[in-house]
């Protein structure tokens, strides 16, 4: 088997790996970082999103054979301490219920609010084309995003 | 998902050979496309070739009257190129709406071309602007490489290493998506050059194709009343659960107008 | 600070979900853990002949591979059905067996045949692909209105004409007559579409068993721990309760869908204890859509009379419902008494009979999915008084209120078995009107046309029983279970307390909004309350989260034990400050004997009851740990109106939802910022339905043919808009609490909202009626139909 080394949340991770090992079950299995979720099988619904070399992708629809040598920070690689800012408006806005689309819903909303500082609600609800919630009707989540965008824009000023 | 030889060459031309070698290898781009069938064991391929670790296949430059976008960038970078968006602006709003972020920032031009998806956005571009795709072995023009249902010009050894857009005059894409997969129900791109005007439409047949009664009809005014009594024939066109192909036909001329109205 | 009720506190649970810290099922791994793969049938209908398993058996990595025959040898029962339903004739419901996996006949596409366990799950996978069944293909039927037709496929032997039950309720002599004399009939033919639950969490069950000692362990996706434990114990298994552990951890959502005693649920437990391993099994969501209970699917027809000036008279009602392939859970219940029982809404209509017939198809099972009878009971009824009022010309409105339910006839007897103990429907229509600004809207209908665009508004004023359900009342109608809830307060030495809730949280937020009950009560701050659930060797017997109970039933039985709570510590309070009991009370977290400043704090008290030393051992106990069960006095009924305002592109059909008003009577709130998200995502659904989801299989093969993501349309973000939302509380009457619970109201309102706006937008072409999902081909075959001049 391949052995493959892959930075996970700013530390290299080295594992035997089959070719057909998905980065999602290397981050699972492997590493035992289960806050990255796996709600399909048709590489749509979104609760695998991380951040892979900086922008968000589907660890669903990687294989961890083509990750080697890549840099992935994942929902248990965001928070410093304390909550990232958009954790925080998560939390403050109720844009979460059951919680497990929720790890994805967070790594695809700091991928838009580092490339735009101030979404509008449109922008927002076009963005989460690939993050499916079935919970809160996506109304707290559009909320939370615009403020957790705005708070990583203060913070980062 | 079945198991499979993994190759990362770091050139085409060993990618080449090794495809040509596997018994049943396939390319893979970004793997959005890919990775979905080999999950849903919808395919057993002996070998996957990667080619995301050659250098030189990413990257979008101006060159002269042309865009040129290498095969292995990413929808994302495409939608965001200040090239790609003063020269062709329809072509950065098409990327940008493929997929969703996340597929965009993995999905790549060649991979989708190679692919030839009858739903597929790219398509429709590459036809409608007529582009010319650069292998490893020739140039295809658009005319001559989509074939028919994820059907190409492509030998099986032969990798797309980039794609050239001739800059036009006006141009502009508007697709209706299935609600459920996002992907082009029917999609319409329609581009003007001094010379000619070429409509291509996606997603409602088995493959891409051109709508030349329309493109005669706009060479002579480029205006949506212009196509307004063309009917697009719905013989021969997709037909499913989402669509029909009586409908499929009739949302060609609703795109195909709405279209020209956006390209101004 | 305590937080009392009604503050929007945030979540306690949300740290750990939001820091990729929940643990669900599939997080789970335990030593030694094997992996289950189903090998599922491809067929609607069809005999099983041989199966081979030979080659999977000599298959890298293979365990064990079962079959139906298999489980059936080793003397495992059959899935039970929670419910029984009595037809016209007095006859029981027909009640197949439910084996675990499929004997001798499958009947519907996803029936599992055989299991496959092997120590890789990708192992597992390809064995399953070299297990051969030799199947003999048989006719199906798919539709409901086919399966009755005579000469049709029969799906159980004991099924005459694929009938499961015949049932009614009702006066049919008392409608029939009303009927006879009304100025007014307006009928409707009503499809309610199928869906599919689409709990974001596939489910997950790790079966686990040991030998020592002979206790099986279950890690699963359900609502329910106990209920499962029940079940699968008593009917499924032959073991008893306290050689059962059931745990259900984080579940991420449910919706109805995990209520249900699944057969792998009981498989891989079985398997378990044959194997002496632990034996996971997780879905894959393609796995999903043809395992997991379906919802809805009802085809009928209805009429409402009225008379000349809008008063209505009486409503008739005959439904064909699916039921599936086989009885799941609740199923039976579902389309009678959590249907028929609704028909009433928010008016007074006096007469009411209504027909359902529960039929078989080869097709997934049906059983409660969010609102589960409720929504398809609403959508009959707003969408036949919208329909009446554009027929007479009158305001929609207005034709409401003339039928409502008067504000003080409460309570309310309907004829179809409810009695309503309170609501205020005129409030909630008139708060939605304003939000809604429904006196504009003409206006922005001509604005709308200007554009080219049609704008339809369109109205639902819905009814739901909720807080389900006192026992006796169930019993009668059929229920196999008591359906009240338990809550086990313990105050701990310092003061501190742990709640055991019988309920279980999939996303509804008890950890918070049960803390808020203690903090109120106790007057404690929420981070000194943890609330413990969804695990039956911690809980006391509870019967789990559904039907929108949690608060209106396990939040009372709680605030029965936080009142036991606070009287035996009056009694140690008097002790120690030497005081009557009589003279003690209790408020903001202190014991005072009244009309002094003497005082002992709560967690000084709960310090004597578990270091007595200065305590009254002679007349109590010591310790401070109170449980209570509460059994509801009758059903909660929470009501509300639901304004949807759409805009419809008639060039392509497609709808947009411009905005969309709920105005919803909830009685008591505890946490509104949970209500308000129990709400916005019930509207999501209820639009999905309205819009965009529809589970289709072919009517001749039986194949599903929205199997995934691909061709089963989830709402996204960019199909809704932000909802306006608004409460009024008219208090439960019967519970402590006055709560009558809030998690499938949007569900239940919004399809027949979006429904009527849909139509309101086409009426001015003449279309009067159009199906579930309102798709863009659909609407622009109907305007093509009504305006083939315009085609183009």
């Amino acid at each position: 088997m391949p052995s493959v080394t892959i930075t996970v949340n700013g530390k290299p991770q080295t594992a035997e790996v089959e070719n057909r090992t998905l980065l999602v079950q290397f981050l699972r299995e492997n590493l035992g970082l289960t806050g990255t979720h796996v709600g399909c099988d048709t590489s749509q619904c979104g609760a695998c999103v991380v951040q892979f070399d900086g922008s968000s992708a589907k660890s669903c629809t990687i294989l961890a054979v083509q990750a080697n040598g890549a840099k992935v920070t994942t929902i248990e690689g965001i928070a410093n301490g304390e909550l990232h800012p958009m954790q925080a408006a998560f939390r403050e806005h109720h844009g979460l219920q059951c919680g497990f689309c929720t790890p994805g819903m967070v790594m695809s909303a700091i991928d838009l609010a580092n490339r735009n500082k101030s979404p509008t609600e449109d922008q927002i609800r076009h963005w989460l084309e690939g993050n499916i919630c079935r919970c809160t009707g996506y109304h707290n989540i559009v909320k939370a995003i615009k403020a957790g965008a705005e708070a990583m824009a203060r913070g980062s000023k | 998902m079945y198991n499979f030889q993994y190759h990362s060459p770091k050139t085409v031309a060993e990618a080449a050979k090794t495809v040509a070698a596997a018994a049943d290898g396939k390319l893979m781009g970004g793997g959005m496309t890919l990775i979905p069938t080999l999950k849903l064991r919808l395919a057993k391929p002996s070998d996957v070739v990667d080619l995301g670790r050659i250098a030189g296949l990413q990257g979008i430059k101006r060159e002269g009257n042309a865009v040129v976008i290498g095969a292995m960038t990413r929808h994302a970078d495409v939608a965001g190129s200040d090239a790609v968006k003063s020269a062709i602006p329809a072509l950065a709003a098409l990327a940008g709406g493929i997929g969703d972020p996340a597929v965009r920032n993995r999905g790549t031009i060649g991979g989708s071309l190679a692919n030839n998806d009858p739903s597929a956005d790219y398509p429709a571009a590459v036809l409608a602007l007529n582009a010319t795709i650069v292998t490893n072995k020739r140039k295809i023009a658009a005319d001559d490489f989509f074939k028919g249902m994820f059907e190409t010009a492509l030998a099986a050894d032969e990798i797309i290493t980039a794609v050239s857009f001739p800059v036009p005059e006006k141009a502009a894409y508007m697709k209706f998506p299935n609600p459920a997969s996002r992907y082009a129900i029917v999609g319409v791109f329609v581009a003007k050059t001094k010379d000619a005007v070429r409509t291509a439409v996606t997603g409602a047949g088995a493959c891409v194709f051109r709508q030349k009664e329309m493109e005669a009809a706009l060479g002579k005014a480029f205006t949506p009343d212009a196509i307004k009594p063309i009917a697009q024939k719905p013989d021969g066109l997709n037909s499913d659960i989402h669509a029909s192909a009586e409908y499929r036909a009739h949302l060609v001329g609703v795109m195909a107008r709405r279209a020209v109205a956006a390209a101004g | 600070m305590s937080a009392p009720i009604g503050a929007p506190v945030r979540r306690k649970e949300d740290t750990r979900f939001l820091t990729g810290k929940g643990t669900y099922t599939d997080d789970i791994n335990r030593p030694r853990q094997l992996y289950a793969v189903f090998v599922r049938s491809p067929h609607a209908h069809a005999e099983i002949g041989a199966i081979d398993t030979r080659r999977a058996a000599a298959a890298k990595g293979v365990v064990a591979i079962y079959t139906g025959a298999d489980v059936q040898a080793s003397g495992v029962g059959t899935l039970p059905c929670g419910w029984g339903i009595t037809s016209k004739d007095g006859s029981p419901m027909i009640e197949p067996a439910h084996p675990l996996l499929a004997v001798a006949r499958v009947r519907h596409v996803g029936d599992p045949v055989a299991v496959v366990i092997a120590e890789q799950k990708a192992e597992a996978e390809e064995a399953a692909d070299l297990v051969t069944v030799t199947y003999k293909r048989l006719p199906g039927v798919i539709a409901v209105e086919d399966a009755v037709k005579p000469g049709k496929p029969q799906i159980w032997d004991a099924a005459k004409g694929n009938i499961c039950f015949d049932w009614h309720l009702g006066d049919k002599a008392a409608a029939d007559a009303a009927f006879a004399k009304a100025a007014h009939v307006t009928k409707l033919d009503i499809i309610n579409n199928r869906l599919v639950p689409n709990a974001m969490e596939p489910r997950a069950y790790i079966g686990e068993y040991d030998r020592a000692s002979g206790d099986y362990t279950l890690y699963t996706t359900c609502q329910n721990p106990h209920a499962i434990r029940l079940l699968m114990g008593a009917f499924v298994l032959h073991q008893p309760e306290h050689k059962i552990r059931v745990i259900a951890p984080d579940v991420g959502g449910g919706f109805g869908s995990k209520i249900f005693h699944y057969g792998e649920e009981a498989t891989v437990t079985w398997a378990a204890a044959k194997l002496g391993r632990p034996v996971k099994w997780t879905a894959a969501r393609s796995e999903s859509f043809i395992s997991d209970a379906q919802g809805r699917d009802h085809v009928t027809h209805a009429e409402l009379a009225l008379d000349k000036d809008g008063k209505f008279l009486a409503l008739r009602v005959a439904t064909l419902a699916n039921l599936g392939g086989y009885l799941s859970t609740f199923g039976p219940a579902v389309p009678t008494w959590l249907y028929g029982t609704l028909l009433a809404g928010t008016y007074t209509t006096p007469a009411i009979y209504v027909e359902v017939k529960g039929v078989f198809t080869n097709t997934v099972p049906v059983d409660a999915y969010r609102g589960a009878g409720r929504p398809e009971a609403s959508y009959v009824v707003e969408r036949l008084v919208e329909t009446a009022a554009r027929e007479l010309k009158l305001d929609r409105a207005e034709l409401r209120r003339r039928n409502f339910i008067p504000k003080n006839a409460y309570p309310y007897q309907t004829p179809v078995a409810l009695a309503y103990d309170s609501g205020d429907y005129f409030t909630t229509l008139d708060m939605a009107l304003k939000a809604a600004d429904y006196a504009g809207f003409e206006k922005r209908r001509q604005e709308a046309a200007q554009r080219g665009k049609l704008r339809g508004l369109g109205l639902a004023c819905y009814i739901e029983a909720c807080g389900v359900a006192p026992s006796a009342v169930a019993g009668s109608l059929g229920a196999r279970a008591g359906l009240y809830e338990v809550a086990e307060v313990r105050v701990n030495p310092t003061g501190s307390v742990t709640v055991l809730t019988g309920t279980h949280s999939h996303g509804q937020g008890h950890e918070t909004t049960f803390a808020q009950l203690v903090g109120e009560r106790l007057g404690m701050p929420v981070e000194n309350v943890e609330v413990v659930h969804g695990d039956t060797a911690k809980t006391p017997f509870g019967m789990g989260t559904y039907g929108s109970r949690s608060l209106a039933v396990g939040g009372s039985a709680l605030v029965k034990a936080l009142d036991k709570v606070v009287n035996k510590g009056k009694k140690i309070a008097a002790h120690l400050l030497e005081a009557s009991e009589a003279d003690i009370e209790f408020k903001d977290g202190k014991f005072t004997v009244a009309g002094t400043d003497r005082a002992k704090a709560f967690g000084e008290i709960a310090f004597a009851a578990y270091v007595p030393h200065n305590y009254p051992l002679e007349e109590l106990e010591p310790g401070l740990d109170e449980t209570a069960y509460y059994d509801p006095k009758n059903f909660t009924f929470p009501s509300g109106t639901h304004a949807c305002e759409v805009e419809i592109d008639p060039d392509t059909g497609a709808v947009q939802i411009v905005k969309f008003t709920a105005a919803d009577d909830f009685g008591r709130i505890v946490n509104p910022l949970i209500v308000d998200g129990q709400v916005h995502g019930g509207l999501a659904q209820g639009i999905g339905q309205a819009l965009l989801e529809d589970c289709r299989y072919d009517r001749d093969s039986g194949q599903l043919l929205t199997g995934s993501y691909m061709d089963y349309c989830m709402p996204r973000a960019d199909n809704l808009p932000s909802f306006t939302v608004s409460t009024h509380g008219t208090l439960c009457t019967h519970n402590p609490l006055g709560a009558k619970g809030c998690g499938e109201a949007g569900a239940i309102g919004a399809p027949g909202a979006v429904m009527n706006a849909v139509v309101d937008a086409l009426a001015p072409l003449g279309i009067a009626d159009l199906s579930m999902p309102a798709t863009p081909e659909k609407i622009w075959r109907a305007i093509q139909a009504r305006a083939p001049a315009k085609a183009a």
